[in-house]
């Protein structure tokens, strides 16, 4: 499946590609009678056969509902999904595994814990949101505002995509309460230095919640170095199925947050009178999880580390300089998000065309993008544009494909112009 | 020339391309050739929703038929516009009403009718038609 390049340190440096792309039976694909080129990954990566082949073997050899099952089938469905939950624990340096919740994804993730700070604020408290976010990281904490008389507060951004550091550090008080940043921006790729951000917070008593999502596919993050409260994943985003994820929340926190949602797995006792909850994780797992889906988000997670997150961030390094100087070339293009720290997502726009016409011109050759405001409006008000055209590059991705796009790219161009 | 005349004209005339770029290459023209609507009917109300490029679209009654402009920032878009309201413009809003769009899936533009698709085609068709039921009412 991997193949390691060692030099005379034994450290690895480099990863097969052509090997790795075997495992991805989707990669073979024609669209519009082209060879598929899947340069998409910021919105959803592929999945390997091995991730497949756990889906596959959990509905054919022993599929049922989990916990408190006395047939050996729960049972199994039961180990299984609770070794997913350690592996987790594992993959991300949580101290407990029930401090990893499954989640529905960051999207349910984020929900959770804004839903949770209800009977923790009061009127006049202050939240701090970076203004490189997602709509999945803004919208839950608007509502969270409109229910508690809590303020908003967003830490700016400079023309590279890089927060104002200064300006953030000038924005928190002791009236702040909570702090919340991707790792990540997805539509730029930035990488937000997420250590100052949340020893900063911490030191005026806030708490910090970072959104992993874009994050987690490139980076390994050490979540008890990090010293985070809480932290959220999309398992689809790391070569795992849609449909889970994960809350990471420290111990205390999630002792402290109110239960989410009613319903089966989360209670301790139920009468007409009184419910008592379940202790961690099930608190926040009502009804029958994901079960099929916290198994291969585990099965992900393995697949990725056994190529290694140390090669996978260099390889995908190598393809973004390559990447962004080959595009640098095209007339006309402006690339969005030029951090000093970034991951491998270039957006760009191209002088006097719509973001749309080329995604469409792209797709006609069988190359995916993305085009649009990446649900990152603020971002894109930011800019004074409608939206980019972002090509996002995972590990799987070659320096081939980076030619056909920027071929693509020129062919789109003198169509349209 | 009647609704269907049109259409089928379209349809001949895109018959003659062989590949998609060729098509493409002929839509974005006639998207060159879109009567534009004038500045001041640019405004939020005539928007159309569901298409990731804004797309305006007017519409007024000239001796009993619809009479439409638009304008999009997309060139592709502007091009399927182009097209619809080659079909549709100058029309009795009734017949408006009652036209099909089958004529796009027989030039090789299906994929622009998908509903999911973020081009707004299929809200821009329930547009016009829209005009076009309100202008009928006017008429009685």
């Amino acid at each position: 499946m991997f193949v390691w390049v060692l030099n005379c340190n034994m450290i690895a440096t480099s990863l097969d590609v052509a090997v790795i792309r075997k495992d991805f039976p989707i990669l073979k694909r024609k669209v519009n009678g082209y060879p598929l080129i899947y340069l998409d990954n910021a919105a959803t990566s592929q999945t390997p056969k091995q991730v497949i082949d756990v889906i596959v073997d959990y509905y054919s050899n022993y599929n049922a509902n989990i916990h408190r099952g006395v047939h050996a089938l729960s049972q199994e469905a039961t180990d299984r999904y609770e070794q997913a939950r350690h592996k987790i624990q594992k993959h991300f340096n949580a101290a407990k595994p029930h401090e990893i919740i499954f989640t529905s994804g960051t999207t349910h993730s984020i929900n959770l814990v804004a839903n949770g700070f209800t009977t923790l604020l009061n009127k006049g408290d202050e939240l701090l949101v970076s203004a490189m976010e997602h709509h999945s990281n803004i919208v839950p904490w608007q509502m969270l505002c409109e229910r508690t008389g809590a303020i908003l507060k967003v830490i700016p951004m400079n023309l590279e995509g890089e927060l104002i550091m200064a300006d953030y550090h000038s924005l928190l008080s002791p009236k702040t309460k909570l702090v919340f940043c991707n790792h990540v921006s997805n539509a730029l790729g930035t990488i937000n230095p997420i250590e100052e951000i949340i020893e900063a917070a911490h030191r005026v008593g806030s708490a910090v919640l970072i959104d992993g999502a874009q994050a987690a596919a490139h980076i390994k993050p050490d979540l008890r170095k990090l010293d985070v409260d809480f932290y959220t994943v999309s398992a689809h985003k790391i070569c795992g199925p849609t449909g889970v994820g994960m809350l990471y929340g420290k111990e205390a926190w999630l002792n402290k947050l109110p239960p989410y949602q009613g319903g089966g797995e989360m209670i301790a006792e139920v009468s007409f009178e009184k419910t008592t909850y379940a202790d961690l994780p099930h608190k926040f797992e009502a009804g029958t999880p994901n079960i099929c889906g916290g198994i291969a988000f585990g099965a992900a997670l393995d697949y990725m580390n056994q190529i290694g997150f140390d090669a996978i961030a260099s390889y995908e390094h190598e393809l973004l300089v390559y990447a962004t100087e080959q595009l640098s070339q095209i007339k006309g293009l402006k690339i969005y998000g030029t951090a000093v720290h970034k991951t491998s997502v270039i957006s760009f726009n191209i002088e006097g065309l719509h973001p749309y016409d080329i995604g469409t011109i792209l797709d006609k050759l069988g190359i995916a993008v993305r085009t649009g405001h990446h649900c990152a409006q603020p971002i894109m008000d930011f800019y004074k544009i409608p939206g980019t055209v972002r090509a996002s590059f995972s590990f799987y991705n070659t320096k081939k494909e980076i030619d056909v796009l920027v071929n693509g790219i020129k062919k789109a161009q003198s169509m349209l112009q | 020339m009647t609704i269907k005349e049109i259409q089928n004209e379209i349809v001949e005339e895109f018959s003659m391309f062989d590949d998609w770029m060729q098509r493409y290459e002929y839509m974005i023209e006639l998207g060159k050739s879109l009567p534009l609507i004038e500045e001041k009917y640019k405004t939020d109300d005539n928007i159309i929703k569901g298409c990731q490029s804004k797309v305006w679209v007017h519409a007024e009654l000239k001796d009993d038929k619809l009479v439409f402009t638009a304008d999009s920032e997309a060139i592709i878009t502007k091009g399927i516009i182009a097209i619809l309201i080659r079909a549709f413009s100058n029309q009795r809003p009734r017949d408006i009403i009652e036209a099909d769009t089958q004529f796009i899936d027989d030039i090789g533009l299906k994929e622009h009718l998908s509903p999911t698709r973020a081009n707004g085609l299929v809200s821009m068709i329930k547009q016009l038609k829209l005009y076009a039921v309100a202008y009928q009412t006017q008429l009685g």
